[in-house]
């Protein structure tokens, strides 16, 4: 099948899932984000909308979250599952501080890097090389932190060679592995993964695990998106499964998986 | 495996402090006005030497068209030292403003990947616009010595007050230009605009003078009480003034009762973008 089965760590079965009593680090309560379907982006529409006393709506609206309770303990692996458009990239970008919820609320302590979808926080017109100590300040480090790691983050990323091409030119892969080695090396200590690693080719995706591994059995906390389910079921002891915006499963991995594929 | 994490304070996510996070954040500012930098003189040769040939050139041609060709000295005396000393601040203060407005809208890819504190971007633009300040600053003190300047202590720190102001005025109308802008794009037109009218409604052309000639008392108080005819006075006070042969007078009241309001109404303008700023910043990232 594929190489998970050949990989000696994962092909491990997961054990089965205990409820974690380590100390909380992400608490979510009733959290509820709004989204405007909006129809105009123009004063003039908004200023006819106020001649006109305000009337209907300007704008459509409707929950991305809709009430989502959740505590995430210290070295857990959670993995958040759902059908595409479920809200598990909004409820990530809340977490990661990104957007601010309309109701409800979060609290997190422990420093965190996330990696939101392809392009984390990279600004296109900068080389590779500018890019990693604005990614890196960003992330909290300092200047001599990037530049004692600057080298190690290269060589994670094998990029040597287009870190001084602007990033607007890089693949998709390119970007990620950049903004992967970013992240890894800032040592954070909850780490969120949206979805990305689906854009590197197998030898990094390979590399990337190995390096998810590491940092969770160094007791780091982990949230990762993903649609492989195969991928999710070694990597995470807890999945989460989020249904227009609420929490439809919430425990072991398996049950969370089978939740989304009853058949198989 | 139980770290210290259980000691720590839970934090609310993307909430940041304000400016109170400015000063905890150093390296990433600098890297930020740096990247500004780098992004606007991207592919050219003469680079950030631009910002030196610019008002050299802009200078040389004021005091030829304007001082000898058109005669203008005759009213003002060195009317182009008179002209530019306002001219690098309205420079100062369009570019910082409008940096300001197109900030939120210009850092999008950041902003909607990852969180760090938004209101540095805002005080980058700031940054960026003193750098190229300076070498206005420059070209003037040349023009100033060439033609004989006697600057007492008071003069000079009327000037820094006068850039004071300035920067906290443009800062605030930038951050509430560059919320609004997130929002509706047609907020970054109208700031041209702005810029353009303000340049005419404050004493940069001409003398404020020929506004009390004109105009009534009520509205030559409106005219003082805009921020930038008080750094403009400010600045003719340092930079003009003591070139000329004659006594001149800066307007009634500039500094008993001007200057402190021109403080007032831009402190104002920074508490407003400040509110609106925190009010919308969480949005931020799905609008853009
Ligand atoms: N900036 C935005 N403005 C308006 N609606 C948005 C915005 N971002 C997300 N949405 C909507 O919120 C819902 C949840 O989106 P989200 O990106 O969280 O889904 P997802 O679970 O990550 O899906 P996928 O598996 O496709 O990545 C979707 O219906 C999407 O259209
Ligand atoms: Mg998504």
């Amino acid at each position: 099948m594929s190489w998970l089965d050949n990989d000696p760590e994962l092909s491990k079965p997961m054990p089965p899932y205990v409820p974690s009593t380590e100390p909380v680090v992400i608490k979510i309560d009733n959290l509820v984000k709004r989204f405007v379907l909006r129809h105009t982006r123009s004063m003039k529409e908004a200023f006819v909308w106020l001649l006109k006393g305000r009337k209907g709506d300007l704008s459509e609206k409707f929950n991305a979250l809709d009430g989502v309770s959740l505590d995430i303990h210290e070295g857990e692996r959670v993995a958040l599952l759902g059908l595409n458009g479920s809200g598990k990239s909004t409820l990530l970008k809340l977490i990661s501080g990104v957007m601010h919820g309309d109701q409800g609320e979060i609290l997190a302590r422990g420093r965190i890097a996330g990696l939101i979808e392809v392009g984390a926080g990279f600004h296109p017109d900068l080389t590779g090389r500018d890019n990693v100590y604005l990614n890196g300040a960003i992330l909290g480090m300092t200047k001599s932190e990037i530049d004692e790691n600057f080298d190690s983050i290269v060589e994670f990323s094998e990029i040597e060679q287009f870190i001084d091409t602007e990033v607007k030119f890089y693949s998709s892969g390119m970007y990620l592995r950049l903004a992967f080695a970013v992240a890894v090396h800032t040592d954070p200590e909850i780490f969120l993964v949206d979805e990305i690693l689906a854009v590197g080719d197998e030898p990094f995706q390979k590399k990337c695990i190995k390096k998810i591994k590491e940092l969770s059995q160094r007791g780091k906390t982990l949230i990762v998106v993903s649609h492989d389910l195969d991928m999710v079921k070694r990597l995470c002891e807890r999945g989460v499964v989020l249904e227009n915006g609420k929490i439809v499963e919430d425990g072991d991995i398996r049950d969370a998986v089978s939740h989304l594929r009853p058949d198989g | 495996m139980t770290t210290e994490i259980a000691n720590r304070d839970f934090r609310r996510p993307g909430r940041g402090r304000g400016l109170l996070d400015v000063p905890k954040h150093t390296f990433l500012l600098r890297l930020l006005v740096d990247k500004e930098l780098q992004v606007r003189y991207r592919g050219s040769i003469l680079g950030i030497l631009w910002s030196y040939v610019k008002p050299g050139v802009q200078f040389i041609v004021f005091y030829l068209a304007l001082g000898v060709f058109l005669d203008l000295n005759k009213g003002l005396e060195n009317y182009a030292v008179y002209l530019f000393s306002g001219i690098v601040l309205i420079n100062y203060f369009g570019e910082a403003f409008g940096n300001g407005a197109r900030c939120f809208v210009g850092n999008g890819d950041l902003i909607k990947k990852i969180y760090l504190p938004r209101e540095l971007f805002s005080v980058s633009t700031i940054g960026v616009g003193l750098i190229h300040f300076a070498p206005q600053l420059l070209v003037l003190l040349i023009a100033d010595f060439v033609v004989g300047w006697h600057p007492n202590l008071m003069q000079l720190a009327c000037a820094v007050v006068g850039m004071c102001i300035l920067t906290a005025f443009a800062y605030g109308l930038g951050l509430i230009f560059g919320v609004a802008n997130v929002f509706f794009r047609d907020s970054e037109n109208l700031v041209d605009l702005l810029v353009m009218v303000l340049t005419w409604v404050s004493p940069i052309m001409y003398a404020w003078e020929r506004v009390a000639d004109k105009a009534p008392e009520w509205l030559l108080h409106l005219y003082l009480a805009n921020p930038i005819t008080v750094s403009v006075e400010l600045f003719h006070y340092a930079f003009w003034y003591p070139t000329l042969e004659y006594e001149w007078h800066v307007p009634p009241h500039l500094l008993s009762m001007w200057t402190p309001l021109a403080v007032v109404i831009a402190l104002v303008t920074v508490v407003v973008g400040d509110l609106l700023f925190r009010k919308f910043e969480g949005n931020f990232a799905q609008e853009l």
